[in-house]
This record gives C-alpha cells, structure tokens and sequence, in this order.
C-alpha cells in the first residue's frame, strides 16, 4: 500500500496532466488551471513550512555545535525573523496589518525585495562575467583537435559580430551567421531531439511505474 | 446632388459568401467568420465584422486590415459571446467614409470540442512511439539482455564517491534549480538515490542542499528510502538534505559558499540549471572538486563541459537511472528510445532528400 498508493496517484496526475494537451474542452482545461495554480500552490506552502523548518534547523544546531562558520547562522537566523515581521505587519506592498514608514522608505517586502534581493542577486549574476572569462580561457586552450575548431569558430564568430570584421571582408560577418545558423543549429537541435524522445520516455516510465527511482532506492 | 452621383458612380462592393462556423478545436466561446474579398478591395480600409443574435440589429465586433478573408471572433472581456447561442453575421467592406455591408450569414452557434483535431498527428506518433518502448520493456521482462553504450559521466559515479571517501571529504549533490514537474529534476532525483545509496554505503556524508521546498521534500525521502535500501537508515543525517531558498542567486551563492567552506571532494550538478549553471561549475572547478554535471537545457551545456570533468548530455540524463541500477526494464525503454530516435532520423532523412529534388525543376516529382 506504502508503495501503491504514490504508484497509482502519479498515473492518476499524470494522465490528467496529458489530458489538457488534446482535450481543449472547459471541463478539462478548468481542471487543469485548478490543480496547477490552486492545488499546487497550496502544496507549496506545506512544503515551505517544511522547508523553512529545515533551513532553520540546520542552522540552529550549528550554531549549538559552534560548527566552523557558525557565527554567519545567526545573521540568517537574524534577518529571517525581522524579514517575517517585516512581512507580516508590513504586508508585500505597505497593506499589512501595521504598515510602518520613515519618510518614504516603507517596510514590507517589496521594498526588501527591490533594495536588498534585487542588487545582491545582480551582483551574483555580474560575477558571470568574469565566470565566463576563465572558462572561455579554458575551452579555447587549443589541446585537442575539438578544441581547435571550437577555438577557431569563437574567433570567427566574434570577429564577425563586431564592425571589425566587416572592415577585413564583408564574407566574414556572413561566415559567423552561417556558422551560427547552420552547424550550431544542427547541433542543438540534435540533442533537442533527444532530450524530447528521453522527456516522453521517462514520463511513460513514470506514469506507468516503470520507473520507481524517484519512490526512493528504485527497483520494481 | 453630386454626391448621389459619386456614389452610383463609384459603389462599393461588399464582401460576398460570408460563413460563420464554429471554431474548430476550441474550448468554445469562438465563431470564425470568412468571406470572398471584395472587388475593391485594393482600395479599401479594411473590413468591418458585425454580430448580431436576432439577425437584425448587428453590433460591430471587430475589424481586420484589406486582403483578408477571415476573423475569429473570440469572447473577451469586453465581447461575450455565449456557447450555444446562435449568432448571424455581417461582414463590412470599408473606404475612407464609404462603407458596403455583405448580406448576412447563416446562423452559426460555438460550442466546446473534446479532441483537438490538429493534434491527431502528435498523438498518433505520441502512441507509435509509447508502443515502441513498451514492447521493448515487454522484452526485457521476458529475459532479454539489451546492450547500452559506456556513458563515462555515470562510469565515474562510483570513482568519484571512492574518491570522496578516500580523502574522507563529503558529496555535494545540487539538483538545480528546477521544480517537480520538470523532467530534468525527476531525472537528477533518480541519480540522487542511487548517489545516495553509495554513500551508504562507503560511509560518505552528501550534502544536498534546495532551491525548490516540493523538490526539497520528495529529496529528503528519496535519500531516506536510498539509506534503509542498504540497510543502513541509523546513518541517514536528516540535515544533510536541507532547504536554502527559492531566489535563483541567492541559492547559487549559498551553493558556492557550500564549496568553498566544505571543500566537497565531488560535486554533483545535476538537473535543471540556468545562469547560476556557470558560476556553480567555475567555483567548484576552483576547489579542485571532480565535476559530474548534467542537463537537459541546451544553453547551458556548453558551460558544464568547459567547466566539468563528466557531462551527461540530454538525453544520457535520462538514461543514467536505468545505467546505475541496470533494471532490465528501464534498460528496455532506453532501447525503444533509441528506436524512436532511428524512425526520426529516417523521416528527417527522407523529408531532407523530397526538400531537395524539390529544387530541381527537371526532378519535380513532389509537386
């Protein structure tokens, strides 16, 4: 039963998720709209609290442990708890219970969310820049025969974008395009293709009980 | 006077033979009406669409640019168009201040299909292809051995954990950042069982840090179940599967922190993966880490072969399950894949080969 039960709720969500795909009618598009923004939703939020209960778990025993690193537990810890009061008397946009201004700054979430998350999430996302440095670096270290082509058509793609490229010959920017359009495209669609064919096959595993992994430890 | 005598001399044609018909392959509430152009139609505006439940008084529904011959009237908030209603139509041939309606339609009324239509070919080849691998799975469950390629980034699973346990270091598996219903997610939790069984079973501690608090919890349970299946369920760590945050930024500097401070022996990166793909793979390049990574996003995978020392590429994500735990059945499916991929090909092929004489004028045999 510990088994069967998940078995035959995936065939049963699985099927109901194929359903909307061919069936346009209200009936089965409502269901649909219902279970992916309503019901799922709801289970988010279950998940959530389990989630945020292990975050703070985590951190609470090391900090009882004094494990390496454990005084930066408490900045977590410290800015979960003024984030939900925040949250929770402030609302997501100022309509909390007990919304509270200085001046023009406004605590609630938004406002945490455009002042802190956004700019610390843009600062993360900057770092790729110098990321993509270092591995261009690598990759373009011409070891093998691969690496040479790759090496070779970077060269030429760059130049070619750049109005560089069109001052040396004007076939230059059109070799970058065909490269692009061509090989490049072939290639990715290639592996789209089976990337589609293994997407189908495993969900027909999974909906069928084929594949069991995901139940924990696998085998039929 | 002279105005009279402009418009006899220069009257308007109307559209002819309006049809309304119900949408096809619709959830209803959609009427598509078509018509003949115009004889003027070079010189006008455009058409006018009126709607009318009577057949006498009309109501303007919608207007759509000279040389088109049909419009779908849709309900919006602003236009209700009931199912089950009937609904006649006039269709409005427009020129500057000059305007010359059709004769009106018969009436026509929407109503909510049950099978779409236009998709018959997708579920046809959907089916063939369904069939395929199930007879394969058939086959294997009657005994029969099938043959799968090396996949080198699953053949180094178990260095890579002996690695760990060698230097007496820990695993960090990062399944991305995708949610529960994306494949490649499904795809990185059956690898993360059985990673998690060989770290059952050499005594490796996994850290399994997420971004996804559903993902996180279906995780917890797999890891679990992957401890009791090798009969050890007193060395499951709960805290060793653990939540971060639903930020995509956020996540990957807590995951870089991870390698920095704990110095994983092998990292694991695995799933559904965007931007924060590269800045995970380059941190842990740096720590010294071997490198497993797979994905299904195309994007990405450039970033995961330049920085990774394995790379499961796409569809070898899919694969790696039934690679690692050599169940007959999935290896059955993988097969039937394969097939699938082979009867593609040979439509590709041909398609390709037909598109080509198409070019040549004295071979236009597909014409």
């Amino acid at each position: 039963m510990q088994r069967t039960f998940p078995l035959v709720l995936v065939f049963v969500f699985g099927i109901l998720g194929i359903l909307p795909f061919i069936i346009p009618h209200p009936v089965v598009q409502n269901t649909n709209d219902f279970l992916l923004n309503v019901f799922l939703k709801i289970l988010l939020a279950f998940a959530l609290v389990l989630g945020l209960g292990s975050l703070l778990k985590v951190h609470m025993d090391k900090i009882k442990r004094k494990r390496e690193n454990w005084q930066y537990s408490w900045v977590l810890i410290g800015t979960f708890i003024v984030t939900s009061i925040i949250g929770l008397f402030g609302g997501v946009d100022g309509s909390g219970i007990l919304p509270t201004h200085i001046g023009s700054f406004s605590f609630d979430i938004w406002t945490i969310y455009n002042n802190v998350e956004v700019p610390l999430g843009a600062t993360m996302f900057a770092l790729l820049a110098f990321f993509m440095a270092s591995a261009a670096y690598r990759a373009f270290r011409a070891r093998s025969f691969e690496a040479t082509l790759l090496l070779i058509s970077a060269f030429i793609v760059m130049i070619g974008v750049l109005p560089l490229g069109n001052r040396i010959s004007p076939y230059i920017p059109s070799f970058a395009q065909w490269i692009m359009d061509v090989p490049n495209v072939a290639g990715q669609r290639g592996i789209q293709f089976g990337v589609a064919l293994g997407a189908m096959a495993t969900a027909l595993k999974i909906i069928l009980g084929i594949e069991r992994s995901w139940l924990g430890g696998g085998g039929s | 006077m002279i105005s009279i005598l402009l418009l006899g001399l220069f009257a308007l044609a109307p559209p002819s033979d309006v049809r309304a018909y119900d949408t096809p392959d619709d959830g209803g509430h959609a009427i598509t009406v078509d018509w003949n152009l115009s004889p003027d139609d070079a010189s006008l505006v455009g058409y006018e669409i009126y709607r009318s439940e009577d057949g006498t008084t009309y109501e303007k529904v919608g207007f759509i640019g000279k040389g088109k011959t049909e419009y779908n009237d849709e309900e919006s908030e602003d236009n209700v168009l009931l199912n089950g209603t009937s609904y006649f139509y006039k269709v409005a041939a427009v020129m500057d201040t000059m305007i010359a309606y059709s004769l009106p339609s018969q009436a026509a009324f929407s109503s909510a299909q049950w099978l779409d239509t236009k998709k018959i070919n997708i579920i046809v080849a959907g089916l063939i292809f369904c069939g395929i691998i199930l007879y394969f799975t058939y086959y294997a469950r009657k005994g029969k051995e099938f043959f799968i390629r090396k996949i080198a980034g699953l053949q180094a699973i178990d260095d890579a954990v002996g690695r760990a346990t060698e230097m007496g270091k820990p695993i960090l598996y990062c399944p991305g950042i995708g949610y529960m219903e994306d494949i490649a997610t499904i795809a990185s939790l059956s690898i993360l069982g059985e990673v998690a069984k060989k770290c059952a079973q050499y005594d490796t501690k996994l850290i399994n840090p997420h971004l996804e608090p559903i993902v996180y919890t279906v995780a917890r349970e797999i890891v679990k179940e992957a401890y009791t299946k090798v009969g050890r369920p007193d060395a499951f760590d709960p805290d060793s599967v653990y939540f971060i945050t639903d930020l995509q930024f956020a996540y990957a500097a807590a995951v870089d922190g991870i390698m920095v401070r704990e110095r994983p022996a092998t990292n694991f990166l695995i799933g559904w993966f965007r931007a924060e793909s590269l800045i995970l793979a380059e941190t842990g390049a740096s720590t010294g880490a071997i490198q497993i990574a797979g994905t299904d996003q195309v994007s990405q995978l450039p970033f995961f072969v330049t920085a990774c020392d394995y790379t499961l590429i796409g569809e070898e994500l899919y694969a790696a399950s039934a690679y690692i735990s050599r169940e007959p059945l999935l290896l059955g499916a993988i097969k039937g894949e394969d097939l699938g991929k082979i009867v593609i090909s040979v439509v590709l092929i041909g398609a390709s080969i037909i598109g080509l004489l198409t070019m040549f004028p004295i071979l236009q045999l597909f014409e």
